[in-house]
C-alpha cells in the first residue's frame, strides 16, 4: 500500500528526514516511536503534503501512484490520512459543516452523490457516538476553543467519517485521559481492516496494549535505527532511547 | 484642479454636443454623452434634460456654488494623483426614447448586459422575490416589479421619475440627511446626479420583496453620481441591496454617490451592498474606479433602526463611511462590514455614529482583509452627545492579513460628552495561516473551498446579515479574488 524508500526530507533546505525505508501493506498497524525532535512528525507532514516541507531525495509510492506528486487534497481523496498531534484551530467554521464538507469531496471524487446536511447528520451523530462525542460539537467552530484532548477525538471523529485507506496518527494519545484513550483505541481497532493499514507515532506503551501494532519502528534523528514486533515498545518503556541512538564518532 | 479646460458651452450647447463622443463604449449602444467639463450651464442642462422642476435646478445649483468653496479632503490613508473635474463627463445616458413603457423598449445590448451581470430584467426571467431597479450609467434603464409593490402603496422608481411624480416627498427628504455642503463629493454629487434609485415605503407595511439597485458603469470618461433616497413610515420594513461593476478601463472613473436613509417611528431600514466595481490592473495598479461614497441614515423616529451591511471587494480606491445619526429615543444602528483589498487597492472604509436621542445602541462589526500591495484602513468615529442618555456602542475590528506587503490600520475615533455612555473597542490582527489551508486540505478539501471556508469563518458575523443569495455570490467573490493572492 505505502512504500517510502530512502526519504530524504526537511524545512527550507535542512534536512530533517534523512533517508527513510518504511512499507505498510494492508492490514498492517506499525507504531513509529522515538525521541522528542527525531522527525517523526515531520515524516508524517511530508506523507500528507504539507507545503512548507520538502522531499529533498526517494520516492513515495501510495497505492501505486507517486505520493510526492499529489497535492493535500488528492493525497486526502487518495485515502490518506493524517492526525495532527497539534490540530488548528480555524474560527467561524462549523465543525459539522467542514466535517460535511471532507465527506461531500470524498463522495464526488468517488462519483457517489453528496448529502445535504440532514442526511449528513444521521452519519455524523452515528460516528460521534462511536468516538463518544457529544453532539454539541457538531455546532462549534472547528477546534475553536476544544481542551487538547477534545482536539484529539474531534481528530478520531473526522477519521471515522471519512474512513481512509491509511490513517496516520501523530500522537492522538498524548493528552487524553483513561476513558478517552479506550475510546480513540476503539476507534482505532474498527477502522482497521485487511484493506486499510495504520501508522501510530507515539510515545508511550500504554495505547500499544489497546492497540496491538504488527511492528515497531525507532527513529532518531531522521533515521530508523531499529524495527522488531510489539516487545520492542516494552524494551523502549523499560530502557529509554539511549541504547539505540548511534554513538557519535 | 478646478480650472476650466474646455471653452464654456451655453445650456443649449451643452444639449446639442451630444454626440461627439463616441468612444469608450464597452456595451455597444447609442449614447447621449454630454461634453467634458462642469460649470452652471451644464447643471442647469442636466437638469433640464431632466425635466425637473425648479426646486431641483436651485438645490443644485446651491449644491455646485458650495462645492466651489470646498477642497477635496486629505485626511483618508489613500493616495491619488489629483482628479481633473473638467475632464470628465456628467453626463452619459443610452439614448431611448422619451419614456419607456415597458421592459420591450430598452435596449436589448442592456438587457443583454444585465443578464450577463446575472440580473435577469425580462418578465419571464426574473427573480420573483427581488424588485431590481437597473441603473446604466447615468440612468435607470428598468424597474422591476413596481406595479405589484404599489399594490402595497410602495414606491420604488428611479430618483429622476420620483422627482416628477412625488415632488412634495423628494423635496421633503431630499438633503436633509446628507447636506449638500456636507463633504466635497456629496457636494459634487448634489450638484450633477443624474439619477438612481427612490424608495418610500407607506405606514405600516412590511415590503413583501426584496428591494434591489444594480449599477453599471458602462462608459469610460463620465463620473457616475448616483443618488438613493429611501424613506421608511411608521411601523413599516425594507430590505435594500445594491451591487455594482464597471467595465475594465485603462483611466479611473470616478464614482461619487449619495445614499440617505430615512426612518420614522418603529420603522426599520436594512441596507445591503456587495460592491465589485473594477479596481485596476492587479499587477500595475492601472485604471479603477474611486468609490468616494456618502452613505447615512437618520433614525429621525422612536425605536427605529438602520442596519448597514457591506462587503466591499473592488474599486481602485474606496472612501466610504456609512453612517447613522440616532435621534429617536431607543433607535439603534448597525455596521456590519467585509472590506477585502487585493492588487493595489486602497481602501479607508468605516463608520461614523452620532447618538443624540436617549438609550441609543450602535453596534459596529468590522472585518478587513488585506492581500498583495493593498492597503485597508478602518476608520470608525462614535460621538455620543450631551442629550444622548445611556448610550451604548459596541465596536469589533478584526483584520486579516495575506501575504507580505499589504498593510492594515484602524483609526478609532470616540468623542462622548455624556458620562452614561458604555463604550466597547475591540481590535484584532491576525495573518491567514497556512496550517488552517493544510489543516483543511489534508482533508480532502480543494484549496479553493478551503480558502473560501477559511474567510468565510472570519467574515461569518458579517455574511450571516445578508440575504442568502448575497451572502453565496459574496463567499465566491472573496475566494475568486483572493486564489492568487494566497498561492
Ligand atoms: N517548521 C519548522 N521550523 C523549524 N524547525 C522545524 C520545523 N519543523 C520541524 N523542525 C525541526 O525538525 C526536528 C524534528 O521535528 P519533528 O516535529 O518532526 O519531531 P518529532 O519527532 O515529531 O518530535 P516530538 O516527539 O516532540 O513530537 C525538530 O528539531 C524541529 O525543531
Ligand atoms: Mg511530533
Amino acid at each position: 500500500m505505502l512504500e517510502i524508500k530512502d526519504l530524504h526530507a526537511g524545512f527550507e533546505g535542512t534536512e530533517i528526514v534523512k533517508g527513510i525505508s518504511l512499507t505498510v501493506n494492508k492490514g498492517e498497524i506499525h507504531a513509529i516511536m522515538g525521541p522528542n525532535g527525531s522527525g517523526k512528525s515531520t515524516l508524517s507532514k511530508i506523507l500528507a503534503g504539507h507545503p512548507s516541507y520538502e522531499a529533498m531525495g526517494g520516492t513515495v509510492t501510495f497505492m501505486g501512484k507517486d505520493l510526492l506528486e499529489l497535492s493535500p487534497d488528492q493525497r486526502a481523496l487518495e485515502g490518506i490520512f493524517l492526525g495532527f498531534q497539534y490540530p488548528v484551530e480555524v474560527p467561524g467554521v462549523n465543525n459539522a459543516e467542514f466535517l460535511r464538507m471532507a465527506y461531500n469531496a470524498k463522495m464526488a471524487r468517488q462519483g457517489k452523490e453528496e448529502l445535504d446536511p440532514l442526511d449528513f447528520d444521521d452519519i455524523l451523530d452515528e460516528k460521534m457516538k462511536l468516538v463518544g462525542m457529544d453532539p454539541k460539537y457538531k455546532d462549534r467552530s472547528l477546534n475553536e476553543g476544544f481542551s487538547g484532548g477534545e482536539k484529539k477525538k474531534n481528530e478520531i471523529l473526522q477519521m471515522a467519517v471519512l474512513q481512509p485507506k491509511l490513517a496516520i496518527l501523530d500522537e492522538t494519545d498524548s493528552g487524553l485521559d483513561i476513558d478517552a484513550l479506550r475510546v480513540v483505541a476503539n476507534g482505532v481497532n474498527k477502522l482497521v481492516n485487511q484493506d486499510n493499514a495504520i501508522i501510530l507515532i507515539t510515545h508511550y506503551q500504554r495505547l500499544l496494549e489497546y492497540v496491538k501494532p504488527h511492528y515497531v519502528h525507532v527513529l532518531s534523528k531522521g533515521k530508523i535505527v531499529k524495527s522488531g514486533d510489539k516487545s520492542l515498545a516494552l524494551d523502549l518503556e523499560a530502557q529509554g532511547y539511549d541504547w539505540l541512538t548511534p554513538i557519535p564518532k | 484642479m478646478k480650472t476650466n479646460t474646455v471653452p464654456k458651452p451655453s445650456v443649449s450647447e451643452v444639449l446639442e454636443n451630444k454626440d461627439d463622443y463616441k468612444y469608450g463604449f464597452t456595451t455597444d449602444i447609442e449614447s447621449d454623452v454630454f461634453l467634458k467639463g462642469l460649470d452652471e450651464n451644464v447643471i442647469r442642462a442636466i437638469s433640464q434634460k431632466k425635466n425637473e422642476p425648479p426646486f431641483m435646478l436651485e438645490f443644485r445649483l446651491k449644491a455646485y456654488r458650495k462645492w466651489l468653496t470646498m477642497k477635496e479632503p486629505a485626511w483618508p490613508n489613500v493616495k491619488y494623483p489629483p482628479i481633473d473635474y473638467q475632464n470628465i463627463s456628467y453626463y452619459a445616458a443610452p439614448k431611448a426614447r422619451k419614456k419607456l413603457e415597458s421592459l420591450d423598449e430598452v435596449d436589448p445590448e442592456i438587457l443583454k448586459t444585465f443578464e450577463k451581470l446575472g440580473i435577469p430584467l425580462e418578465e419571464q426571467k426574473r427573480l420573483s422575490n427581488v424588485a431590481v431597479d437597473a441603473v446604466f450609467d447615468s440612468v435607470s434603464v428598468a424597474t422591476t416589479h413596481k406595479k405589484k409593490l404599489m399594490e402595497h402603496g410602495i414606491i420604488f422608481c428611479p430618483i429622476s421619475e420620483a422627482v416628477q411624480e412625488y415632488p412634495e416627498l423628494v423635496e421633503e427628504y431630499l438633503g436633509t440627511v446628507v447636506p449638500v455642503g456636507d463633504n466635497f463629493f456629496a457636494a459634487l454629487n448634489s450638484a450633477v446626479f443624474t439619477d438612481g434609485s427612490f424608495v418610500y415605503i407607506p405606514p405600516d407595511t412590511v415590503s413583501p420583496m426584496e428591494l434591489s439597485t444594480y449599477f453599471r458603469i458602462n462608459t469610460e470618461e463620465t463620473g457616475q453620481f448616483e443618488r438613493t433616497l429611501i424613506i421608511c413610515a411608521e411601523n413599516s420594513y425594507v430590505s435594500y441591496l445594491e451591487g455594482c461593476t464597471a467595465p475594465r478601463f485603462d483611466t479611473n472613473q470616478l464614482h461619487a454617490a449619495v445614499v440617505e436613509l430615512v426612518t420614522l417611528d418603529n420603522a426599520e431600514i436594512k441596507y445591503s451592498t456587495v460592491q465589485n466595481w473594477y479596481a485596476g490592473d492587479k499587477e500595475t495598479g492601472k485604471g479603477g474606479i474611486y468609490n468616494f461614497v456618502t452613505k447615512r441614515g437618520k433614525c429621525l423616529g422612536k425605536n427605529s433602526k438602520i442596519s448597514w451591511t457591506q462587503v466591499e471587494t473592488g474599486s481602485a480606491i474606496t472612501w466610504k463611511y456609512p453612517s447613522c445619526i440616532l435621534m429617536g429615543d431607543n433607535s439603534s444602528g448597525e455596521f456590519y462590514s467585509v472590506a477585502l483589498t487585493n492588487g493595489h487597492m486602497q481602501a479607508d472604509t468605516g463608520t461614523k455614529m452620532i447618538h443624540i436621542g436617549r438609550n441609543t445602541r450602535y453596534s459596529i462589526i468590522s472585518k478587513g482583509i488585506s492581500a498583495d500591495y493593498s492597503s485597508n484602513s478602518y476608520r470608525g468615529l462614535v460621538k455620543v452627545n450631551k442629550s444622548a442618555a445611556n448610550a451604548r456602542n459596541y465596536t469589533q475590528c478584526d483584520s486579516m492579513l495575506v501575504g507580505e506587503k499589504c498593510s492594515a490600520h484602524t483609526f478609532p475615533y470616540i468623542e462622548s460628552a455624556n458620562s452614561t455612555a458604555r463604550l466597547e473597542h475591540e481590535a484584532s490582527t491576525s495573518k491567514i495561516s497556512e496550517e488552517q489551508l493544510f489543516y483543511l486540505e489534508s482533508r480532502g478539501i480543494s484549496r479553493e473551498n478551503a480558502i473560501t471556508a477559511v474567510i468565510s469563518g472570519f467574515c461569518k458575523e458579517v455574511f450571516k446579515q445578508l440575504p442568502m443569495e448575497f451572502a453565496v455570490e459574496a463567499q465566491k467573490l472573496l475566494t475568486l479574488k483572493l486564489e492568487d493572492s494566497v498561492g
